[in-house]
């Protein structure tokens, strides 16, 4: 299964599924990142994380360890 | 009939400006009924609409705090309509609120704000269609620029005198197959007008709804089973991917996007230099260097930048009060004759007292100011980007940054920073362990133990912020080993808005807000506990008046100082009470430990004369010194702050055990600095009469320093008994 975890800065994937639960996957939905969506991988902080992802047009930042329950292809 | 208006909106929509906007200078701040987030209200400017304004929120769903007070208030309390603020260049996402809004059934108007950013992208959106196709009004507004102010009072107006609730967005058949069945279900149990906004949410097994209808829960289980089954996926990613999909298909009918530039907005190129990979930490650590050096300045030897700050923080103590005010008050005291208790209240207690705080007021406001600055301009949010990895090692994340920042100018509006990290866990742990940092006010007591013991040291300043930041972080993992604060931690994501150019009112707006708030502390709090004080040190136990300054070796303070002074023995405090007095002293004001040395030793004014450090020098060592700078800096708060504190965490009982806490560290790591570094040579001499006069070694506090060192290292590395609950661990 590939995570958007795995996803290469700069290249730009598709939501497959959310997994996880509770706060953190709503959480997920609410930021706009839902099943079919599209996804740019902006950059990653300095440190090596968290990323920073383009979705439905807008910036945002997300752990790498939450980034591990998107599934994207 | 005067009416309740909503408002609501995403962070980052505008919704604070737009607030602003619509009612002007008449607004009240208050919290939310047991919940410690702002809860702004004021009435609408021409209109007697009161306008609520909800916390800024993306959903409504039942997690964060914010989130729960928003439904509460538009589902229970249901105001007669809603402003729902949308952000027109992050049309989807917005509308995803939007959406769970128009379920809630109440009259609803759409300020589609920022749509002068949409002009100077040569977008285009279409509102009459948008406002067909989302069943509601849709007003362009910009609140920046007051743009459509006016049209959006008239239509909102007009929706709420209507009553008529906006009709709700369907989803497709199977979807509302099952809502219809939870209707029947939640039938009479909820009232009419919240049928579907609370059907939806049990179908979408939204937690707080299932909680309490759990016999409709049972009712619809079968339903929610076969659509999951039908559709593939989970009850709760249906019903939003339904939403979402609906809203790619709305905003693909009215919105026309303009080209973008091939290099990316302006934001996007300042944000790749901003974050860059190797630069983006040495951009932080060079603003924030900028951002000290010019306020608080910096020493070394013989190098010294004065801090604008310093500079006008020494004017109005020195000059201000010391030449104009206080001269000029205890003339008038004087001019009866006499110089009684009263007078000596009025010169020494209050205006001494309470002038000695106010002083800081300059330094405070250009700390605000730099960081009202960063802020706008929305660098914070990087800041917590690039920062985040440090502290999420430490189970905080690089939001607990920005009280700290903030915290360097004052505590109280640090602490009143926490308010913004969305972790109840993180903001109550960040509420408590924030004045670890050194404030404006304990620069002073930084100088003058730096001179007494190490004379033209600037590294002593920068050990007592580096001890700051490694404390807080030490708190992050013991303190969330404790059950009050435990718990999973709520995710890390967080919007980084594009940078744009500093707005002048939101900053000097943000800049006076939080200096007022400082200013009313220092007029309430910090009186009263001057009066007592000054009471204290100018009365003997048998309440004898004694007169201000010299003679108050013989007060009710000095007697309690020479009780407690035995507590403060094995941090090398030797049996000098003044010490222990100049600490107590420190709780109404950091920068009062100076002061009271200043009294008690009878030496006058000029707040770091070389008699002063002299004193100190025949009383502390290098590492007593040090640890008595540790302690004082660590330590309780002061008054002004302990209140800020109590204001974040809510409960006394809360506050007492966190100020509980912050004395038992500060004693623990004074402890460990007197037991260990007393041994490096030269560490550990008194200075009496100009010849040095070394100490015997302190065998017993090293003792006690080991046991201490053992004590922290358990509470560091013990398994915490809460993490199995949640996490990885119960999955295996």
């Amino acid at each position: 299964m590939k995570t958007l975890r795995d996803a290469e800065i700069g290249s730009t994937v598709k939501v497959v599924k959310l997994h996880g639960e509770g706060a953190l996957k709503k959480h997920l939905m609410d930021m706009g990142i839902t099943k079919g969506c599209q996804i740019y991988i902006r950059k990653v902080a300095p440190l090596g994380d968290p990323v920073e992802i383009t979705v439905r047009g807008y910036e945002l930042s997300l752990r790498k360890g939450d980034a591990e329950k998107i599934e994207v292809e | 009939m005067s009416l309740t208006i909503a408002l609501a909106g995403n962070p980052n929509s505008g919704k604070t400006t737009m607030f602003n906007k619509l009612t002007g200078a008449n607004q009240r701040v208050g919290n939310w009924p047991g919940v410690t987030i702002d809860r702004k209200t004021g009435r609408i400017r021409g209109t007697d609409y009161e306008l609520v304004d909800l916390p800024g929120i993306y959903s409504l769903s039942p997690y964060s705090p914010e989130e729960i007070v928003s439904r509460n208030f538009l589902v229970n309390d249901r105001p007669d309509a809603v402003i729902n603020i949308v952000d027109a260049t992050n049309l989807e996402r917005n509308l995803f609120l939007t959406l769970q809004i128009l379920d809630t059934g109440i009259p609803t108007v759409i300020a589609l704000n920022m749509m002068d950013q949409i002009r100077k992208l040569g977008d285009e959106i279409d509102v009459d269609k948008l406002s067909r196709e989302l069943g509601c009004k849709v007003v362009p507004v910009s609140a920046l620029n007051a743009e459509g102010i006016k049209e959006l009072v008239a239509a909102v107006g007009e929706v709420a005198e209507s009553g008529k609730a906006p009709e709700p967005l369907y989803f497709d058949g199977d979807i509302e197959e099952a809502v219809s069945l939870a209707k029947e279900a939640l039938k009479g149990k909820v009232p009419d007008s919240t049928l579907r906004f609370n059907a939806v949410k049990l179908i979408e097994r939204d937690e707080a709804t299932i909680k309490e209808h759990p016999e409709a829960d049972e009712y619809v289980g079968r339903a929610v089973k076969a659509l999951e089954t039908k559709k593939d996926d989970d009850a709760d990613s249906i019903i939003a991917d339904a939403r979402y999909n609906r809203i790619t298909d709305i905003v693909g009918d009215v919105m026309k996007k303009a080209p973008r530039d091939e290099r990316g907005t302006l934001s996007d190129r300042i944000d790749r230099i901003v974050t860059h990979r190797i630069w983006g930490i040495p951009i932080f650590i060079g603003v924030i260097a900028v951002v000290f050096l010019g306020i608080i300045g910096f020493a070394w030897g013989d190098f010294e930048i004065v801090g604008i700050g310093t500079y006008c923080t020494d004017w109005v103590n020195d000059v201000f009060f010391g030449e104009w005010i206080i001269p000029a008050v205890t003339e008038w005291c004087e001019a009866d004759g006499t110089y009684s208790a009263v007078d000596a209240l009025l010169c020494s207690g209050i205006v001494g007292g309470v002038g000695a705080v106010i002083g800081f007021l300059p330094q405070m406001l250009l700390m605000f100011l730099a960081l009202c600055i960063l802020e706008d301009i929305g660098y914070m949010a990087r800041i917590a980007f690039v920062m985040d990895r440090v502290f999420r090692h430490f189970a905080l994340s690089g939001k607990t940054l920005i009280p700290l920042l903030v915290g360097t100018g004052c505590g109280v509006p640090g602490v009143m920073a926490s308010r913004t990290i969305e972790s109840e866990r993180d903001r109550r742990i960040t509420a408590m362990t924030t004045t670890f940092i050194p404030c404006g006010a304990k620069l002073p007591v930084i100088a003058m133990i730096t001179g007494a013991v190490f004379p033209g040291n600037g590294l002593i300043a920068v050990f007592c912020y580096v001890m700051g930041i490694l404390l807080v972080l030490i708190s992050g993992i013991i303190l969330k080993k404790l059950r009050s604060l435990s718990g999973t931690p709520s995710p890390f994501m967080m919007e980084l808005p594009p940078y744009h150019l500093p707005s002048a009112v939101n900053v000097i707006k943000g800049t006076l807000d939080r200096g007022w708030a400082f200013c009313k502390k220092a007029g309430t709090i910090i009186l009263l506990s001057c009066i007592i004080l000054w009471f204290l040190s100018s009365y003997t136990p048998g309440l004898e008046y004694i007169g201000d300054n010299a003679t108050s070796a013989d007060s009710i303070l000095a007697a309690f100082g020479e009780a407690v002074c035995i507590i403060f023995a094995p941090l090398g405090w030797g049996d000098n009470w003044e010490l222990t007095v100049g600490t107590i002293t420190g709780l109404i004001a950091k920068e009062n430990v100076v002061a009271t040395f200043g009294t008690l030793f009878g030496i006058e004014a000029g707040e770091s004369g070389e008699g002063l450090e002299g004193v100190l020098a025949s009383m502390l060592t290098q590492s007593s010194g040090l640890a008595f700078l540790a302690f004082n800096l660590i330590c309780a708060p002061c008054f002004a702050a302990i209140g800020a504190m109590h204001r974040e965490l809510g409960k006394w009982k809360d506050t007492a055990m966190a100020v509980a806490y912050q004395c038992l560290l500060a004693y623990a790591v004074a402890l460990i600095i007197y037991g260990f570094t007393s041994y490096i040579g030269g560490w550990n001499s008194l200075v009496i009469d100009g010849s040095v006069v070394e100490q015997a070694a302190p065998i017993g506090s090293t003792i006690a320093a080991v046991a201490v060192l053992a004590v922290l290292a358990y509470l560091l590395w013990a398994k915490d008994p809460f993490r199995q609950l949640s996490g990885k661990e119960a999955e295996e």
